[in-house]
């Protein structure tokens, strides 16, 4: 589990996150959802230690980021996997090199036990045959999977993705939030996402936490995001004219 | 202006504490010493294989134009000055002079840009972000294997480039009829001693170290886009060309 307590976060003049608590469980997906500058991707960065707290607390399983050394951070570290919005593949690396990369760098598995993980964690993501192939040759959705197969290959206790449907289209989206709603379920993973996307909320929200100008704002699950009084969320769940038309209907 | 200057000062500091800090932090132990290893072997190669053609064709014909000049300014004199002595003078130019600092200064612009690009694209496509999360001491892991692998390599490259010059040298004077093979060959090995190499060494070194720390500097901190890092890869050659020319100076000055 991990536990963020009244974190603050500010950039100069800039106060991003002002008191945000929330508890992430495993084997649930927990999203970070709010219109862009709410401060979504700095919680995010807070909790993966890419950038410092200025107050408050981030625990992982009761051990507090904040008191940990460098070398603590770093085997904390080892346990999280992280998808990024632009995939962060290492664009030199064949698809194969790059999912082997954490078990070169962190295991001593044997040549043939590595690329037997590689290729079972290529094949949960649903990739075959793409093991010789760059980044660059491959498609937007492949790319996220890779970089799944990445995040996963060294068994997280704790997964982050930041925007995993950005530039995807929609039912290629359908498909990566399914395949990390099944890997959080199946290996009982922390999953954290960073998204603006309505559909994951509503297919994959097991915890939704909505950020309003560095506030939290509402926490919830999926079917209780409707029900809300909170006027923020509603303007940001019905954003598009569409939506607000069926909204109209439905009340009506 | 006093505001301006005080500010660009400020900065300065500001910098090369970061700069300092990058340094301290490389010193790290490697999270696995064969990952280490082959990024080692792959920035000498990538340093020193890739440099090699166009270090060899800028010596010689660095060694050529010296030749042909002295030659030149010989013939041009009424002093009694032996055409032998051509040999003595390409081979203190290119081992005291030419062959560490114009070698460098082309290695400023080839691999420094090359390494603050590299860095400052992995930068921006969170490509780093990504190797921290893993765990990946990133400036241990990235920096550490460019910086020494120049400074393994690029002595290397400076005594090929001395040995091609002074090749050069004897193929433009021979060719063009100013000097004979034995001439040539007597001037280059009249009062040969080690200082002259000792000191070139010390060069190769010192200038290797700032090329690649002052890159691997202006690429790993990049903040921001593609003009960002165009801006960082022509600092790292302006800064590194400049360290190197100072750094020149105060060589020659301490040890000569």
């Amino acid at each position: 589990m991990i536990e963020v307590e009244n974190v603050h976060k500010s950039f100069g003049d800039n106060h991003v996150l002002k008191g945000i608590s929330a508890k992430f469980k495993p084997g649930e997906t927990s999203l970070i959802i709010g219109k862009s500058g709410a401060g979504k991707s700095v919680l995010l960065k807070c909790m993966v230690g890419l950038f410092g707290i200025d107050e408050g607390q981030i625990t992982y399983s009761d051990r507090p980021i904040g008191e940990m050394d460098d070398d603590q951070k770093r085997d904390l570290r080892t346990e999280m996997g992280m998808l990024f919005q632009g995939n962060a593949l290492f664009d030199s690396m064949t698809v194969e090199e790059n999912v082997k990369f954490p078990l070169d760098m962190f295991t001593d598995k044997s040549e043939a036990e590595k690329l037997d993980r590689v290729n079972f964690c290529l094949s949960r993501v649903k990739l075959e045959n793409v093991n010789d192939l760059l980044p660059s040759e491959i498609s937007g959705g492949m790319q996220k999977r890779v970089g799944i197969a990445r995040a996963i290959v060294l068994n997280p206790k704790y997964l982050f993705c930041d925007e995993p449907n950005s530039g995807l289209d929609p039912q290629t989206s359908m498909v990566i939030d399914d395949l990390i709603k099944e890997i959080t379920n199946e290996y009982n993973i922390t999953t954290v996402i960073n998204t603006h996307d309505m559909n994951s909320v509503t297919s994959i929200g097991e915890y939704v936490l909505f950020l309003h100008n560095g506030h939290k704002n509402w926490e919830g699950d999926r079917t209780q995001i409707f029900e809300t009084n909170s006027e923020e969320v509603t303007e940001f769940i019905f954003a598009s004219e569409f939506l607000k038309q069926v909204r109209k209907q439905y009340k009506a | 202006m006093k505001i301006s200057t005080t500010f660009g000062a400020m900065k300065f500091l500001d910098d090369f504490g970061e700069y300092i800090l990058m340094l301290r932090n490389m010193a790290a132990k490697p999270e696995k010493f064969s990952m280490y290893w082959k990024e080692f072997i792959r920035q000498i190669n990538q340093i020193g294989v890739g440099s090699l053609v166009i270090v060899s064709i800028v010596s010689v014909f660095i060694g050529a134009v010296t030749a042909v000049q002295f030659g030149y300014q010989i013939q041009a004199t009424n002093m009694p000055i032996p055409m032998s002595f051509l040999g003595y003078v390409v081979r203190e130019s290119m081992i005291l002079e030419l062959a560490p600092t114009i070698s460098c200064l082309l290695l400023a612009g080839k691999v420094g840009s090359n390494i603050s690009t590299e860095l400052g694209t992995m930068r921006n496509s969170e490509q780093i972000d990504a190797l921290e999360i893993m765990g990946v001491n990133t400036t241990a892991y990235l920096v550490g294997p460019k910086i020494f692998g120049g400074v393994f390599i690029i002595p290397f490259l400076v005594i090929i480039s001395a040995a091609l010059g002074i090749m050069g040298g004897w193929l433009a004077g021979a060719l063009s009829g100013l000097i004979t093979s034995p001439e040539y060959l007597d001037g280059l090995t009249r009062t040969f001693g080690t200082y002259g190499t000792f000191v070139m060494l010390i060069k190769a070194l010192i200038f290797a170290f700032l090329i690649t720390s002052i890159s691997c500097f202006q690429g790993y901190y990049v903040k921001g886009g593609s003009i960002a890092i165009g801006n960082a890869s022509t600092r790292a050659v302006v800064n590194s060309s400049i360290a190197i020319l100072l750094s020149d100076y105060i060589i020659a000055a301490v040890l000569l």
